[in-house]
């Protein structure tokens, strides 16, 4: 009886994996990496997201000829998407960590 | 290892050279691409090799090619959901290349191509470029209120707009930096101990060699961390996009 038992919670188990039974609970990843990986991240998203708000001012005023406006504009507006790319990775999206 | 007048020679290693001397000058194929031929070698081997008997109890090929299989699988539906599941062959292919070609790196006298911008960030440019397509094919144009949060202000939208923009555009340049800066840095921190070892081993005679015992053991606990940052990076390469691949089908 308890084999039994054993085989209809393997066949579940493995019927949820295969996506033919819906799962209740949302899986629950975290990636192990200590602190100096967290700051890293964080660090690679604000200069990132920096570099695209530069890179898109200065393109604009290149082609404009407003230079310096846009491009300070643009920075500003890059470092706000930094920000919010950093509140982003912390911030906890639907029961699954912000990665 | 390169210590040429006592100046510590780190970055050389990533020079590209042609691949096999003169094979590889006259096709001009560098060192990088063939070892991408070569992890596309090992992939495809693992894989036909590991599926071709479909034995019921796997031997280690076939083991290894399931728990590839099955650990990618996972972390697809997982983020995605289960209508995920038919986005899984592209992120096996950039999973198993990056892992791939980050382990390749750790073998004497092999390159490791993730150690390159170029290549990085053409890899994070495929995964933006996609998962854009596959927002736009499933939601038109609704996919462009992805850049402006539901309840928002209106009065807000020339902020929060640009703002939202550049967050989306910035995904790429951040993928590609993180596994392009990781490999780099363990590749360099590597090199450097190495010829610490060499410098004072080669300077202080019997002292030397005791002395150089200290980076050499620091290169042995190097490499194991450089082992688990391979497996590491091409890990977040992944779930990153499966991620931004949550995102295109759902929206927020």
């Amino acid at each position: 009886m308890s084999e039994q038992d054993g085989f209809t919670e393997r066949l579940r188990q493995a019927r949820t994996r295969q996506g033919l039974e819906q799962s209740k609970e949302p899986a629950v990843k975290t990636v192990g990496t200590g602190p100096w990986g967290i700051g890293f991240r964080a660090g690679v998203e604000v200069v990132s997201a920096l570099v695209v708000g530069i890179a898109i001012g200065y393109a604009l005023d290149h082609w404009l000829g407003t230079w310096p406006w846009l491009f300070l504009l643009f920075f500003v507006a890059g470092s706000a998407a930094g920000i919010m790319n950093v509140y982003r990775l912390f911030k906890p999206r639907g029961g699954r960590p912000g990665i | 290892m390169a210590a040429e007048g006592q100046a510590i020679d780190a970055l050389s290693q990533f020079a590209l050279k042609p691949f096999l001397g003169g094979l590889g000058e006259s096709v001009r194929l560098s060192q990088s691409n063939g070892h991408m031929l070569i992890a596309l070698g090992l992939i495809a081997a693992l894989m036909m090799w590991g599926t071709a008997r479909r034995a019921i109890v796997p031997g280690r090929v076939q083991a290894l090619a399931e728990t590839a299989y099955d650990f990618v699988h996972d972390l697809v539906v997982g983020q995605v959901g289960e209508e995920g599941a038919k986005y899984f062959p592209f992120v096996f292919s950039l999973f198993m290349f990056i892992l791939v070609g980050n382990l390749l790196g750790m073998l004497p006298y092999a390159f490791t191509f993730t150690s390159h911008i170029a290549v990085t960030f053409a890899l994070a440019m495929l995964v933006f470029l996609v998962v854009t397509v596959i927002a736009l094919s499933i939601h038109g144009t609704h996919f462009f209120s992805y850049f402006f949060p539901e309840g928002a202000p209106k009065l807000l939208a020339p902020l929060i707009i640009p703002i939202e923009i550049i967050s989306y555009l910035s995904r790429p340049v951040s993928l590609a930096v993180r596994l392009f800066a990781n490999m780099v840095a363990g590749h360099v921190m590597l090199k450097v101990f190495a010829t610490f070892v060499v410098m004072i081993g080669g300077a202080a005679g019997i002292f030397g060699i005791f002395g150089a015992a200290l980076p050499l053991a620091v290169n042995v606990a190097l490499i194991g961390f450089e082992l688990l940052v391979a497996f590491l990076q091409a890990y977040v390469f992944a779930i990153l996009t499966c991620i931004y691949l949550h995102d295109a089908v759902h929206l927020h």
